[in-house]
């Protein structure tokens, strides 16, 4: 059971860290990536290479589900020295992001510089993604009508 | 008779150059960038993914300064683009309830959760050219206040709270399929078709043709009675599973328009009246194309709501078959290639039938001549 919850939790962690390098800028993460100084070795297992996704909806907006169009994404897995592999998959074709992305998650994973990847790298574009949410929000909430009643007559 | 005909590769090599000299204009102006026909073209790029059924901005916008800014074209350069890329797999369903909203209207109800967010929107504005554009006058970032984190609740779920509305799905929501009946892009077409692949051929079609049916659907060609409950433009996340990590991760979010329409009655002696539903979804932002495609998913569902087929827009296999146009294009351009043997057999054919119509005529001619 503890097992359990250890993994999931890792995977929660790993997810974080994976969704987070997907949404930001290869440009962003190279610049956080050099404040961890010289990455380690790493061989490439599959790629970077680019494909498709089929992205799905639903009909309704919550029906079944149905094939909206594809997406062009790119992926990448890696192996460090040690062994511990990680992978990047994100849309758009920068191959350059998806290996440090995959390098990223590989050195996560093997847990010995977790913390300044966290404090480095997740916490700084986590960051800046939640700006740019909150940018969008507030400029949409600009444009939303503040209905008024005027008020007929004399009295 | 085959004749093979040769000479014209040096004719076509030039021709071709001569496409690049006017594709690259006047050399005293700058060349266009395709960040900046992503970023003042948006509408455009937009367009060729929603219709190439491929979302990749970058590739869209090289394909519209590839194509001259001709669409079609450039939707045709990004689909023979796509064939060229291995498929990795399929997203879960984007969950637009959840979207990233830059824009939300409803034309059925005023104080809806949320309220009208207008968004960047053409509405409102004069539709008179703006001289200040031709320059490069500085612009000021948007607006923006407080947003008040109210969520944006579906039309529908207000309308399903008093049943009056029909469900996305009709039957036993345990028993909802999750994965889609087929995928147009792997198998040839069948009529009658799906509503989940009558859907995905929607979302590639051409927006003038599924706007023109969307259209005679409204001037009673197959009325359907509709009210734009919903519009939404914004960003989705695409969650796609991954076999190797063995959980679902984001590849990042991509901007969707959604309309919900909300049509007039459908009810039996059993089930009580309620209102039916059309739905759109399309890569980017285009409100008129999501609009469109709503009404024509609305209209070919006549069959299922037992509404007689009368029109063009409630006539499937006429509507999907011809709704794609890449497929169109290529049919109707083909025309313009050399036919130099069938067209001869067609003279060779026309002359003869000539040749019998005149001997008739004069054999007819002595016959009379002959009795008087």
């Amino acid at each position: 059971m503890r097992e359990a919850e250890a993994r999931s939790e890792a995977e929660a962690g790993l997810k974080r860290l994976m969704d987070v390098l997907a949404a930001s800028p290869g440009d962003e993460i190279a610049a956080c990536a050099a404040a961890l100084g010289a990455l380690p070795e790493s061989i490439p297992v599959r790629g970077p290479e680019i494909g498709l996704i089929m992205v799905r909806g639903r009909i309704g907006g919550d029906g079944a589900p149905f094939n909206l169009g594809e997406a062009a994404v790119t992926r990448a897995t890696v192996r460090l020295a040690g062994g511990t592999v990680g992978h990047a998959y994100a849309l758009g074709q920068d191959r350059a992001k998806a290996r440090l992305s995959a390098v990223l998650a590989a050195m996560w994973s093997d847990g010995a510089r977790r913390a300044d990847i966290e404090a480095q790298v997740l916490a700084p574009l986590a960051a800046a993604r939640a700006d740019e949410v909150s940018r969008v929000k507030r400029e949409a909430a600009a444009t939303r009508v503040d209905f008024f009643t005027m008020v007929r007559g004399d009295d | 008779m085959y004749v093979a005909v040769k000479g014209g590769e040096a004719a076509i090599a030039n021709a071709h150059k001569m496409l690049a000299d006017r594709r690259r204009g006047d050399r005293s102006l700058p060349s266009i960038t395709v960040e900046q026909l992503v970023e003042q073209l948006a509408l455009a790029v937009d367009r060729v993914m929603a219709e190439a059924s491929l979302y990749a901005p970058e590739l869209a916008a090289l394909a519209v300064k590839q194509a001259r800014g001709d669409m079609i074209e450039a939707i045709f350069l990004l689909r023979a683009y796509r064939t060229t890329l291995p498929r990795f797999g399929a997203s879960q369903p984007v969950e637009t309830g959840e979207m990233i909203a830059e824009r939300r209207v409803s034309a059925t109800y005023k104080d809806l959760p949320g309220g009208q967010v207008l968004g960047p929107t053409f509405d409102y504005t004069h539709r008179l050219l703006d001289p200040a554009l031709v320059g490069d006058e500085a612009v000021e970032a948007a607006p923006a206040r407080e947003s008040e984190g109210e969520p944006l609740t579906r039309v529908a779920d207000i309308l399903a709270q008093e049943d009056l509305i029909e469900r996305a799905y009709a039957g036993d929501p345990t028993e909802m399929p999750q994965e889609p009946s087929g995928d147009l892009t792997r198998e040839p077409m069948e009529f009658p078709m799906a509503r989940d692949l009558r859907l995905q051929a929607l979302a590639r079609g051409d927006e003038g043709f599924l706007l023109a049916l969307g259209y005679s659907t409204q001037r009673g060609y197959g009325r359907t009675h509709p009210f734009a409950g919903e519009i939404r433009i914004g960003e989705v996340e695409v969650e796609v599973d991954v076999p190797e990590l063995g959980f679902a991760v984001s590849l990042g979010r991509i901007r969707v328009t959604e309309c919900q329409m909300v049509n007039q009655f459908a009810g039996s002696a059993k089930l009580p009246p309620q209102f039916t539903r059309g739905y759109g979804l399309v890569f980017g932002q285009s409100e008129r194309k999501a609009m469109a495609m709503a009404l024509v998913d609305r209209s070919l569902r006549a069959g299922e709501l037992g509404e007689d087929r009368v029109a063009p827009a409630q006539d499937e296999e006429f509507v999907i078959s011809h709704a794609d146009n890449v497929q169109a294009t290529g049919f109707v351009e083909h025309l313009k290639l050399p036919h130099y043997v069938d067209f001869q057999a067609e003279l060779d054919l026309v002359r003869r039938m000539r040749a019998e119509f005149e001997a008739r005529q004069r054999s007819e001619s002595d016959t009379q001549e002959a009795a008087e």
